[in-house]
C-alpha cells in the first residue's frame, strides 16, 4: 500500500495548485501505477488467480443500488453484488467466457425439474445451508421470499416475473396476506423442496429463478418490508456490518456460517468489503487506476478521460480489459410511423455503417453487429446481413436505397424524426452519422435529444409519445435480463411485451408469426432447439427491416494490480464480484 | 488686549541660509521653511511651500486662510500625520528642542497625543462610531501612560467633567452619536487634553457649532490653556475666533504666508490686500448686515504648477499698483515693522494709504 | 429585540411555506404541463419494463394520482402533526416535523438532513475560517500597500480566484495534488467521525474562491475606512500603526464584510452543491442534487426547505449582529 505524503497547510495547497496549472500541458510520468498485465486478459481467463485470504476489498459507485434487498434490484451490477450475501436457487456459473452465462444450481441441488408440460418446476434444496445467525435455510423461506415479490407497491424496483408467471390469482403478496397458505404459486411439500406452479409452460424458468435475487431466502421474522434492504439477512460468504447507509455506503464482513463446501460459485477471500456510494465517476477511475479503490461497481467501463489515459499508456493498458459487454447498440425502426417495409429498407440500405461504427469509438468501442442478439448469448448465430454490411468500410448502398424508396412510392425520399439521449455524445454522433448518410438518398431526419433519465420510460419507451411525435427512429441499447435468446429478443419483438412505459419493443413489432414462435418456445425444453427458434426470430425481425444493427458494445474495464481472481463474467457483463480478492 | 507680537524675530524663507545648520532654536515650537508637497498624476501639489513661524508656551497662534490654503496640511505636518509615501515633507519643525521632520516615525508617534495633541474639526466623523467616548479617551491616555484601565477610566471621567460635560460618570459609556454637537466637541477636547499636551492644535474647533456653544468652547480652550500653560495653534477661517483667542496671526494664502503679525497689528494695520479681504468679509455683530460683507472676488488658485509672481495677483484689486512686478516675481515675506511681516509688491506707503483711506472706514 | 426576532421567525415560517408550495408546484405542475403523466412519474421508480400492476401500485403508494393540493396538504400536515409510514411489515411512526420518507431510500427525510447537515457544516465552516483569515488579511495588506507589487499581485490572484469555480480548481487539484503528486490524501469524508483534515482540499478550493472575493471587499473597505477622520484621530492620539489598522480601521471595515459573510455562509450551509459534487462529499447539496436527479420529491422539498431556513436564519443573525457591532444601529 502506498501512503500519500501528507502536507498540511493552505499554502502548500495553493502552491501545488498553481504548479498544477503550469504543469498542465507537459509531464508524462506514469509513476508506479499499473502493472505488467496483458490487455484484455480477463475477458477470457482468470487474471491474478490467488487463494490469498485477507485484506479489504474496496468498491465504489457514483450513485447507489436501488436497494440491497435482493428481491428489490434490477440492475445487473446490483444483482452481481448482492450475491456476496445472498444465495438463490440458481445462479450464473462462476466461469470466464461464455460459460458464465450458464445457470447452475446454487441453493438447489440440481437444475429445476419441469413436469406438467413445463408448468411445474421443482427444486430440491441442499441441506445444512445456514443464515448468518446459524439457523438453517428452509424451503418456506424461499416461498416467503417469492411471496413478498407480489407486493409491487412495496418492492417495486425488482423484476415482476413471479406475479406474471406463477399461478397465484388474487394473491396480494406476503405483506398484506401473511398466511402463506393462501399463496398457491409456490408449494413446499417438505423443508427441502420448493415447487413452482406456473399459469403456462415456461421453458427458461431456471433463468427466471437464477438471474435475480428474488429466490434468495428471507426469514419472515427478520423481514422489515421496504427497509429490509438496510440489513438483509445473509446466506452468502459475507454479511453486512451494521446497516447499509443509502447514498453513503456500507461494509461487509465474513459470514462464519457460510460453508464453501455448499457453494462452488463464490469465494470468501477479503476480510472486509467496503462500499462507498456517491463518489464521482471520474474520481472512481482515478482511484481504481491508483489501486486505492479496487472495483468500479457499475461495471460499465471507465469515463472518457481515464479511457484516453489507459489506451495511451502501455502500463495501464496491460491492466485493462475490453470485453463485449452484452449490449447491442442498435437503431429500432418504428413500424407504426414507417409502416412500409420498403421505406424501412431504404433507411437500412442508406445507413453509413462506417461512420456509425466510429461514433461508438471504433474497435475499442465495439464490434460491428450482424444479428440482434450479441455474441455472448449461448446458441446465437452470427446471421446474414440484410440490406446492410457489417464492414468497417461500408458507407451505405445508395442505389439499393433509391430502388427501395421507389418501391415504397416515395422516390424523392421522406422525412421522419429520430431521437437520442442528449447527454450521451456517442448516441448524438450516431444519430448525426445516420442523418448524413440518409440525407444523400433524400430521407430527411429531424434529430431530437432527450435526457437519459427519462428517455427509456417517457420518450423512446412510451408508445403514446412515439405515436404523438411521429418518431421513426431512436438510438437504443439493450441488455437482457438473462443471457439467452429469450432474454434478449422476447422483450424486443413479442407483441405481448409492449408496455405503456419502459417499453422495449420500440419497433412496435406485432408479427403473428413471431408471436406464435414466442408462445411455442415456452414449451420447448431443449435449449439448443430453443436457440434455433431465437435465431429465426432474430432473422425475421431484421428481414422485416425493423432493426438497423449497429455495434455490439465493448466496455473498457480496469483491474488494479492488487485485485485477484478477476475475470469478466458474461452473465453480468462485468467482473464477477463474488470471486474477487486483494493482495497485501 | 496687551500689545503682543511674535516673541522672536525669525528669518523669512528668503533669508534662510541653511535650516539644518541653524541648530536648535530657543522657541518652544519653531517651524522653518516647511514644505509639504504631494506628487499626483496631474503634477506636484505644493500644499505648503516654505512656511516659517514660532510659538512659545502659553501663547496662541491663529492660522487663517480660505479652505485649501494649507492651514490643515500644516497642522497635520507638525503632528507628522502625513503618509510618508505620498507626501514630501521638508524643512524643519522644532518642538521643545527636538526636530520632527527628520525624526523616525515612531519617535514622532510617541510625541503625538502626549506632547502635542489636536482637536479636530468635525467630532462626529473624527471620533470612532463603534467605541464609546470613554473608551476612546482611555485609549488615548493609556497609550502614553502605563496605568490600569480603572485608573484611566477615572481620568477619563475627570477629563469629561473638566470640559464641562454633565454627569460624566454616565456619559463616559455613551457613544459619540449619543452626544450633542457641543458636547461631542467637548469630549474631543477632553480626549486631546487627556495627556496634558504642551502643544495643542485646534483645527476649526467651533465651525460646526452654533454661536452660543462656540463661545463656550472658546472659553473652555482659553481656560484650559491657562491651567496647562499650553501653546495653542488655532486654525480657522474665522477671524473672529482669532481676534478673541490669539496672540499672533498668520495669514496663509496658497500654501504660503501672506502676513504674519501680532493680532493687534494685523487687525488694525494689516499690510496685505488679502488680509484686507479677509477682514472685509468678516461678519461683525456690531454692523448692519448690508454693509459688512465684502467677499474677495475669484477663487483660490490651483496649487499645481503655481505660476511665478504673486499667487494673489489674479484676485488682487490693487495689482495695477505694482508696475507688473506681481506677475513676474513672487513677493518675499518682509518684516516691514517690528514683528510684522507681509509679502506684497505694493509700496508700503501706498498700502498704508489704501488701508487708512479705503478699507478701514468700510469695516 | 425579542419582538424583532419573533417577528422575523414568523416571517420565516411563512416564507418556508411559500417555498415548499413553489417547490411542490415545480415538481408536479411543471412536468405535468410538459406532458409527464403520473404513469411516467411512477415509471421512474420502477425497474425495467414495469407492468401496469407495478405502475398502479407505485402511484397508489406515493399518492401520485391524488389532486396536487391534497398531496401538498398531506405534506404540510405531516410536518405539523407527524405521520405514519408503512414498510409492508410494520407501521413506523414519523413524529412531527415529519418531512416524509424518501421515495428512493425509504429513510425519513428528516433523519437524512440531520445526518448530512454536520458534513456540510464542516465544509462550510472550515472553508469559512480559511477564507476569512486569508481574504481579510490579504485585503488589509493590499489596502495598506496600495499600488505596490504586493497589492497588484494579490489583486490579480484575487481576480483569478473569483473567476475560477470550484469544479475547475477542484478537479485540477484532485488530478494533480491528490492523484499525480500525492501531496494530499484522497478526499473521503462521510461524517463527523472521519478525520476533518480529509476536507483540506475542498476547504482550500472553496476558500480560494471566497478569499478572493473577501480580499477585494476588505481592500475596498479598508481603503475607504483608512481615509476616515477617525483614523486620523487615532493616529493623532499616538496609537501604534497596528492598533490604528486593526482596532480602528479593520473594525469599521468588517461590518459590510460581515453582512456578505452571513449570506455566503447561509447559502453554503444549505448545501455546498458544487464542492460536494466535485469532491464527492455526501452533504446536504449532494442530497438535494440526488433528489432532483431521481425525482425524489420529499428529499428535494426537505433539502430546499433546510437551505431556505439556513438563509433566513443567516439573515436574521446578520441583522442581530449588525446591532451588536454597530452601536448606531442599536440605538436607532
Amino acid at each position: 500500500m502506498r501512503s500519500p505524503k501528507v502536507v498540511t497547510g493552505a499554502a502548500a495547497g495553493f502552491v501545488a495548485l498553481s504548479l498544477g496549472l503550469s504543469a498542465c500541458g507537459g509531464g508524462d510520468d506514469e509513476g508506479e501505477k499499473g502493472g505488467t498485465g496483458k490487455f484484455d486478459a480477463a475477458s477470457t481467463a482468470v487474471v491474478n488467480p490467488s487463494d490469498h485470504k485477507g485484506g479489504v476489498l474496496k468498491m465504489a459507485q457514483p450513485d447507489d443500488f436501488e436497494s440491497l434487498d435482493p428481491a428489490d434490484i434490477y440492475y445487473a451490477y446490483g444483482l452481481n453484488f448482492v450475491r456476496l450475501f445472498s444465495r438463490n436457487l440458481m445462479t450464473y456459473a462462476a466461469k470466464p467466457g461464455i460459460a458464465g452465462a450458464e445457470m447452475v444450481p446454487d441453493l438447489a441441488e440440481a437444475k429445476g425439474v419441469a413436469t406438467d408440460g413445463g408448468k411445474t418446476w421443482t427444486y430440491k434444496l441442499k441441506r445444512g445451508v445456514k443464515y448468518e445467525d446459524g439457523t438453517e435455510i428452509k424451503a418456506k423461506d424461499i416461498k416467503y421470499a417469492v411471496g413478498r415479490t407480489f407486493d409491487r407497491a412495496v418492492l417495486h424496483n425488482g423484476p415482476s416475473y413471479f406475479p406474471q408467471l406463477l399461478d397465484a390469482e388474487g394473491y396480494k403478496g406476503a405483506f398484506k396476506d401473511k398466511n402463506l397458505d393462501n399463496f398457491k404459486g409456490v408449494e413446499v411439500p417438505d423443508d427441502y423442496t420448493v415447487v413452482f406452479k406456473l399459469k403456462a409452460p415456461f421453458s427458461e424458468f431456471d433463468q427466471v429463478v437464477g438471474f435475480s435475487g428474488q429466490t434468495a431466502p428471507v426469514p419472515a421474522d427478520k423481514d422489515k418490508g421496504i427497509r429490509y434492504g438496510m440489513h438483509p439477512v445473509s446466506s452468502g460468504p459475507y454479511k453486512l456490518e451494521g446497516d447499509y447507509q443509502p447514498k453513503k455506503g456500507g461494509t461487509l464482513v465474513r459470514n462464519p456460517n457460510w460453508d464453501p463446501a455448499t457453494d462452488p460459485n463464490r469465494k470468501q477471500l477479503p476480510d472486509k468489503i467496503e462500499v462507498q456510494s456517491g463518489l464521482k465517476a471520474e474520481e472512481i477511475d482515478s482511484r481504481v487506476i491508483a489501486g486505492t479503490v479496487h472495483v468500479d461497481l457499475p461495471g460499465t467501463g471507465v469515463q472518457a478521460a481515464a479511457r484516453q489515459e489507459i489506451l495511451t499508456k502501455p502500463k495501464l493498458k496491460g491492466n485493462a480489459d475490453n470485453p463485449l459487454a452484452g449490449f447491442h447498440w442498435f437503431i429500432p425502426i418504428n413500424t407504426k410511423n414507417i409502416p412500409n417495409i420498403e421505406c424501412r429498407k431504404a433507411i437500412i440500405y442508406g445507413a453509413d455503417r462506417s461512420a456509425m461504427f466510429r461514433a461508438y469509438g471504433g474497435d475499442v468501442g465495439g464490434e460491428m453487429s450482424t444479428s440482434i442478439q450479441p455474441p455472448n448469448i449461448p446458441g446465437r448465430e452470427k446471421g446474414t446481413d440484410f440490406y446492410t454490411k457489417a464492414d468497417k468500410t461500408y458507407t451505405g448502398d445508395p442505389a439499393q436505397a433509391k430502388a427501395s424508396l421507389a418501391k415504397c412510392g416515395k422516390p424523392d425520399g421522406f422525412s421522419t424524426t429520430m431521437i437520442y439521449r442528449s447527454d450521451r455524445p456517442k448516441e448524438k454522433a450516431t444519430a448525426e452519422a445516420l442523418k448524413q448518410g440518409l440525407d444523400k438518398i433524400g430521407i430527411k431526419l429531424e434529430l431530437k435529444g432527450y435526457p437519459s433519465g427519462t428517455y427509456t420510460n417517457e420518450q423512446l419507451g412510451a408508445p403514446k409519445f412515439m405515436d404523438k411525435e411521429k418518431i421513426g427512429l431512436g438510438t437504443y441499447g439493450w441488455a437482457p435480463d438473462w443471457n439467452t435468446g429469450y432474454g434478449y429478443l422476447q422483450p424486443l419483438t413479442d407483441e405481448k411485451a409492449i408496455t405503456p412505459t419502459g417499453n422495449v419493443n420500440v419497433e412496435d413489432l406485432r408479427d403473428p408469426e413471431i408471436n406464435k414462435k414466442w408462445n411455442d418456445v415456452a414449451g420447448i425444453t431443449d435449449a439448443a432447439q430453443r436457440a434455433k427458434i431465437y435465431n429465426e426470430i432474430d432473422q425475421s425481425a431484421r428481414e422485416q427491416a425493423t432493426i438497423l444493427p449497429n455495434v455490439y458494445a465493448k466496455s473498457l474495464l480496469f483491474r488494479p494490480s492488487n485485485l485477484t481472481n478477476v475475470y469478466f463474467h458474461a452473465g453480468y457483463g462485468m467482473y464477477d464480484y463474488a470471486s474477487l480478492g486483494v493482495t497485501g | 488686549m496687551a500689545d503682543k507680537r511674535p516673541a522672536e524675530l525669525i528669518d523669512g524663507p528668503g533669508e534662510q541660509k541653511d535650516g539644518a545648520a541653524a541648530g536648535a532654536p530657543s522657541a518652544f515650537l519653531e517651524v522653518r521653511d516647511l514644505k509639504i508637497h504631494f506628487p499626483t498624476d496631474d503634477g506636484l501639489v505644493k500644499s505648503v511651500d516654505g512656511l516659517s513661524f514660532q510659538l512659545e508656551r502659553g501663547r496662541t497662534l491663529g492660522i487663517v486662510g480660505e479652505s485649501g490654503s494649507g492651514k490643515s496640511v500644516t497642522s497635520l505636518g507638525i503632528l507628522g500625520l502625513h503618509n510618508r509615501r505620498n507626501a514630501r515633507v521638508s524643512g524643519q519643525i522644532w518642538l521643545d528642542g527636538a526636530e520632527l521632520v527628520g525624526a523616525s516615525a515612531d519617535d514622532v508617534r510617541r510625541l503625538r497625543g502626549r506632547k502635542m495633541a489636536m482637536i479636530f474639526q468635525d467630532p462626529l466623523s473624527a471620533m470612532h462610531p463603534f467605541y464609546t467616548v470613554g473608551h476612546q479617551i482611555i485609549e488615548a491616555y493609556r497609550v502614553h501612560n502605563d496605568v490600569s484601565k480603572q485608573v484611566a477610566r477615572k481620568h477619563a471621567i475627570d477629563m469629561l467633567g473638566k470640559v464641562g460635560i454633565p454627569k460624566p460618570q454616565q456619559r463616559v459609556d455613551d457613544f459619540p452619536h449619543q452626544f450633542s454637537g457641543g458636547m461631542r466637541q467637548r469630549a474631543m477636547i477632553a480626549m486631546a487634553l487627556s495627556c496634558d499636551p504642551e502643544l495643542l492644535i485646534a483645527d476649526e474647533p467651533t465651525t460646526a457649532l452654533d454661536v452660543t456653544v462656540q463661545a463656550q468652547i472658546l472659553d473652555l480652550i482659553r481656560d484650559l490653556q491657562q491651567e496647562f500653560n499650553s501653546a495653542i495653534i488655532m486654525i480657522t477661517h474665522d477671524l473672529g475666533v482669532v481676534a478673541e483667542l490669539s496672540d499672533d496671526i498668520l495669514v496663509m494664502y496658497a500654501g504660503r504666508c501672506a502676513e504674519y503679525a501680532a493680532v493687534e497689528d494685523a487687525f488694525h494695520r494689516p499690510l496685505h490686500p488679502y488680509t484686507w479681504g479677509l477682514l472685509g468679509s468678516m461678519p461683525r455683530l456690531d454692523r448692519e448686515r448690508s454693509e459688512r460683507l465684502m467677499p474677495i472676488k475669484g477663487t483660490p488658485p490651483s496649487l499645481i504648477n503655481v505660476p511665478d509672481g504673486c499667487a494673489f495677483n489674479p484676485r488682487c484689486a490693487y495689482k495695477d499698483l505694482t508696475d507688473g512686478k506681481s506677475i513676474a516675481e513672487r513677493p518675499e515675506l518682509r518684516e516691514l515693522e517690528p514683528g510684522h511681516r507681509a509679502a506684497c509688491h505694493i509700496p508700503l506707503e501706498k498700502r498704508r494709504e489704501i488701508w487708512n483711506d479705503e478699507i478701514a472706514p468700510k469695516l | 429585540m425579542v419582538a424583532f426576532i419573533v417577528r422575523r421567525l414568523l416571517g420565516a415560517v411563512g416564507l418556508l411555506l411559500i417555498i415548499s408550495a413553489v417547490t411542490f408546484s415545480i415538481f408536479f405542475l411543471v412536468p405535468r404541463a410538459a406532458g409527464v403523466s403520473s404513469d411516467d412519474l411512477a415509471g421512474r421508480f420502477a425497474g425495467k419494463q414495469p407492468d401496469a400492476v407495478t405502475l398502479a401500485a407505485i402511484k397508489d403508494r406515493f399518492g401520485f394520482d391524488d389532486p396536487i393540493p391534497v398531496q401538498y396538504g398531506k405534506y404540510i400536515k405531516a410536518i405539523v402533526v407527524g405521520d405514519t409510514y408503512d414498510t409492508g411489515t410494520e407501521k413506523i411512526d414519523c413524529p412531527a416535523p415529519c418531512m416524509g420518507y424518501s421515495f428512493r431510500t425509504n429513510q425519513p427525510v428528516f433523519d437524512q438532513i440531520v445526518d448530512r447537515t454536520p458534513i456540510t457544516l464542516m465544509i462550510a465552516l472550515g472553508a469559512a475560517v480559511m477564507w476569512v483569515l486569508a481574504g481579510v488579511s490579504i485585503g488589509v495588506l493590499s489596502a495598506l500597500r496600495r499600488g505596490t507589487i504586493f497589492d497588484r499581485m494579490a489583486m490579480a490572484v484575487a481576480l483569478a480566484g473569483v473567476s475560477l469555480p470550484v469544479f475547475f480548481t477542484g478537479l485540477l487539484s484532485l488530478a494533480f495534488v491528490v492523484h499525480k503528486w500525492e501531496l494530499l490524501p484522497e478526499v473521503n469524508y462521510g461524517g463527523l467521525g472521519d478525520n476533518p483534515f480529509n476536507l483540506l482540499l475542498p476547504w482550500i478550493c472553496l476558500a480560494f474562491l471566497y478569499a478572493a472575493l473577501y480580499a477585494r471587499l476588505t481592500r475596498a473597505g479598508m481603503l475607504e475606512t483608512m481615509n476616515e477622520d477617525y483614523i486620523r484621530t487615532a493616529r493623532a492620539k499616538g496609537l501604534s500603526e497596528k492598533t490604528v489598522v486593526v482596532k480602528h480601521g479593520l473594525r469599521a471595515s468588517l461590518t459590510p464584510i460581515m453582512t456578505v459573510f452571513g449570506l455566503d455562509l447561509g447559502l453554503l450551509l444549505g448545501g455546498a452543491i458544487i464542492t460536494e459534487k466535485t469532491f464527492s462529499i455526501p452533504g446536504l447539496g449532494q442530497l438535494a442534487l440526488d433528489g432532483v436527479n431521481q425525482s425524489d420529491l420529499p428529499v428535494v422539498l426537505g433539502a430546499t426547505m433546510v437551505a431556505a431556513l439556513f438563509i433566513v436564519l443567516a439573515n436574521l443573525v446578520v441583522d442581530i449582529l449588525y446591532g451588536v457591532v454597530d452601536p448606531r444601529v442599536r440605538h436607532s
